[in-house]
Order: C-alpha cells, then sequence, then structure tokens
C-alpha cells in the first residue's frame, strides 16, 4: 500500500455560504496557505458547476483540484448525453457525501470541506459536506473560522430577514468576509463571490474590500 | 544505554514535529429516546447537529421514519448515520419487492443488528434504537450497541444525554427505587409528557442535546410527529 496522504499541504481557509429568496451566495477567499505561509494569493476556491449548481471548497487545494476535474469531466459526459438532464444540486451533494465518505472508510480522505449551492425546483439548496461524510442542510453554512465567528452574524441576519434579496445576502457576505479578514491569521483581502439564481449562476470575478486599520495600534500585549 | 529521561531532550521535544493523523470518527451528539407502551410506542430526538464546540444546524432530526409501524432512532457519527440509514433504506425497498410487504419492526431489528455486525472491526459508530409495533399490535423498543447487540425493552434513551435520561425512566416508567407504589400501565398522554419533561432536563445540562424535539407516536393509525422547541444556547 502507497502511504496516503494524512495531513493537508496547500490549504483554504473559511467558505460562508447563504440562502436568499431565490438563490445561493457561496464566498471564499483566494488564499492557499503552507502551513502559516501566505504561498498563493490568487487561487480560486469556488466553481460553478453548471447552469444550476455551484460549489465551495476549503482544506486541501489539491485534493479540491483533483475533485474538481473529476466533476467537470462529468459534467462534460452529461452534457454530450444532450437529454436535457444535467447535475442538480442535491444530487451532486449526494453524490459527494458518498466520494468523501468512501475515501474516509479507506483511510485515504479527500481533505477538505465543501458547501455545495444551487437551485432545484426553484426551492435554494445549500449543503455542506466534510473529508469523513458528515453532511446537512441549512441556511447558512460557514466553515473553519468562520464557523464561529461569521456563522452567528449570518444566522442572525437570516432569522431577521428570512426572505433577503440578492444584495442583501451580498451585503452580509461583504461584511462577514471582512471580519474574516480582520480576525482570521489564514485569510486574505480579496476573495471571490460565487452566485446562483434563476437566470443561472456566475462566479465573480475577484473583490478587494477597503480596510481600516486605524484602531489596530490600540490593541496591545500579544507582540 | 542511556535513560529514558535522559533521551527527552526538552527543548527538542518542544519542537518535535507533531504527528497530526487522521481520526474517522467524530461525535455529533444528538439524543434520542424510545418508550413502548400497550398498543403504541413513542420514539422522538432533539434536532441539534453538533461538532466541538460549535453547532452545525438546529434542524436535524435523528428519527428516520422506515415504515409506517416502525422508526428508527440513530445518533453518535453522522457519517456513519447518513451511510447506515441510506443502506437501511435500500435493503427495506428489496425487501417489499421481494416479498410484497412491509417488514415487521422485529424483523427490521434483526437486520440492522447484521448490519451492524458486518462492520464489527470498522463499525458504524451509531447509537440505534428502533420503536414501532409488533406482530399483535403491541408497542415494541429495541436497543443496540454500535456493533449490533440488541435486546427488546419497554424504554431506552440513547446518544450524548442517555445517562440523565435512563435513571429518570427506570424510575418513572420502571418504578425503580419506589416503594409502595402501584404498577399502572403508561398511557399515550403520560408517555409523551414524561418524553418531552426528559429532553427539556437533558437540554439544561447537555451541551449536544437541544434546539428542538422531534416526538413520533407509533399506533395502528401509523406514525404522528409532533415537534416543540427546546432551548438553543
Amino acid at each position: 500500500m502507497t502511504k496516503n496522504k494524512l495531513a493537508p499541504t496547500v490549504t483554504g481557509t473559511s467558505v460562508l455560504g447563504i440562502k436568499f429568496n431565490g438563490g445561493v451566495v457561496i464566498a471564499a477567499d483566494m488564499l492557499g496557505s503552507y502551513g502559516s505561509l501566505a504561498r498563493y494569493r490568487n487561487l480560486s476556491r469556488v466553481m460553478k458547476v453548471n447552469d444550476s449548481t455551484i460549489i465551495g471548497c476549503g482544506g486541501d487545494y489539491a485534493d479540491f483540484q483533483y475533485l474538481q476535474s473529476v466533476i467537470e469531466q462529468r459534467v462534460i459526459d452529461e452534457e454530450c448525453l444532450n437529454d436535457g438532464f444535467g447535475y442538480t444540486p442535491r444530487g451532486l451533494y449526494s453524490w459527494m457525501t458518498r466520494i468523501l465518505y468512501n475515501r474516509r472508510s479507506q483511510f485515504n480522505p479527500l481533505w477538505n470541506v465543501f458547501l455545495v449551492g444551487g437551485l432545484q425546483d426553484g426551492e435554494p439548496f445549500l449543503g455542506f459536506v466534510d473529508k469523513i461524510g458528515v453532511a446537512y442542510e441549512s441556511p447558512t453554512i460557514c466553515t473553519g473560522y468562520g464557523a464561529y465567528i461569521a456563522n452567528p452574524l449570518l444566522r442572525e441576519a437570516y432569522e431577521n430577514n428570512p426572505n433577503m434579496t440578492l444584495e442583501e445576502a451580498q451585503k452580509q457576505i461583504e461584511r462577514c468576509m471582512k471580519i474574516l479578514y480582520y480576525r482570521d491569521a489564514r485569510s486574505i483581502n480579496k476573495y471571490e463571490v460565487a452566485i446562483v439564481t434563476k437566470d443561472g449562476c456566475i462566479v465573480k470575478p475577484p473583490v478587494q474590500p477597503e480596510t481600516n486599520w486605524e484602531i489596530a495600534h490600540l490593541i496591545k500585549g500579544y507582540e | 544505554m542511556t535513560s529514558v529521561l535522559s533521551d527527552i531532550n526538552q527543548e527538542e521535544s518542544h519542537y518535535a514535529p507533531k504527528q497530526a493523523y487522521f481520526n474517522p470518527y467524530e461525535q455529533n451528539g444528538g439524543t434520542v429516546l424510545a418508550v413502548a407502551g400497550e398498543d403504541f410506542s413513542v420514539i422522538a430526538s432533539d434536532t441539534r447537529l453538533s461538532q466541538g464546540f460549535s453547532i452545525h444546524t438546529r434542524d436535524l432530526p435523528k428519527t428516520y421514519k422506515l415504515t409506517s409501524s416502525t422508526v428508527l432512532g440513530a445518533c453518535g457519527f453522522h457519517g456513519d448515520t447518513l451511510t447506515l440509514t441510506k443502506i437501511l433504506q435500500a435493503r427495506l425497498k428489496m425487501y417489499e419487492h421481494e416479498h410484497n410487504k412491509k417488514m415487521s419492526t422485529t424483523a427490521v431489528a434483526a437486520m440492522l443488528s447484521t448490519m451492524l455486525y458486518s462492520r464489527r472491526f470498522f463499525p458504524f459508530y451509531v447509537y440505534n434504537i428502533v420503536a414501532g409495533l409488533d406482530e399483535e399490535g403491541k408497542g415494541c423498543v429495541f436497543s443496540f450497541d454500535p456493533v449490533g447487540s440488541y435486546e427488546r425493552e419497554t424504554y431506552r434513551a440513547g446518544g450524548s444525554a442517555s445517562a440523565m435520561l435512563q435513571p429518570l425512566l427506570d424510575n418513572q416508567i420502571g418504578f425503580k427505587n419506589q416503594h409502595g407504589v402501584t404498577k399502572t400501565p403508561l398511557s399515550q398522554e403520560k408517555a409523551i409528557k414524561l418524553v418531552k419533561d426528559v429532553f427539556i432536563s437533558a437540554a439544561e445540562r447537555d451541551i449536544y442535546t437541544g434546539d428542538a424535539i422531534v416526538l413520533n407516536l407509533i399506533t395502528k393509525d401509523g406514525v404522528k410527529v409532533e415537534t416543540f422547541p427546546l432551548r438553543r444556547d
């Protein structure tokens, strides 16, 4: 037996996802960390699968690229059939749970967390899958550091306004990505957002939000 | 030979590379509880899915309706729970097509036991409780350990708060440690009230139990599902 990978190498940090009225937004920053080294500063961690499905990925970047190539080939094979069918968000999500669970059972995990988003039968879908096959659906999902910092904020925003517009959802995502950039040492001030609506899905060009470090000098004692 | 102690250089051991190893299991929490009455059974679970100190979702019931008279409660490692329930549903469908009838609760329990034991040396880390009606229409509860050991009981709590709930049920349903008590049979209303009460108590003390309860009442008329809130902190 070849030695299985038992630790990730180049990694991505938090992924955020939220449903809104008529779609889903998924966001992730563009840093590829090599341990504590900020090694790659322009890696895309969100992906358009087809016109109704997007995914976002955290964890090992090589494993993400592997699964990405598998998914892309399957989407091409599916399109070649030209039967009007394609991967649905739920279908892809279910398939990914099986792939990840199967790999963990062989003690050769794909060291990732995935968010799967999409529109199915007119309803928004947002699901989570991790490297050992734990999976669930929820209207807001954040992974990694974001689970502690961003998810409480997104949950509150969603509870106060369950029928958010796309603009409101994007506002919340931008706010959370900014907060994560201030507090997560493995993050970078550049992120991508993928959006699904009934008109299809897009991965928007990277954004670099304005930041303000005026109060940073007040924080002392951690040097 | 130098002693083991002198071999360990404090400075070096502090900076020694740590081997992070892969753990295929995780404790996702949750509690299930089942009670069998004369002609009914009740099976309930909370709806919280956690991991360490964070809550994955507040809306994930851990009861799975298998047939019109059988409900499974399953908690522990959620990845295994998903796989196990998926295989179970497939096996039930195969049975239905082969035998042209629904599988009985007792048969579901026997099958689940062999399914769990088939993974004896890489277990499904899942605590299962099956509740339903037996062939005579009597309420029945079967409890399992993760590797398939099982028995029929009248009440059982499983999962993260099981050690808190079980003694309470021993006292209130089993009439244990009570003197001069008349052992009245359990009514539907009392069973449901009791289940709600013990879950409220469990949510007070167990951080892996909370958010809401999903309660399934199984009678000859089918499964009635009821939900009510628990504390969310």
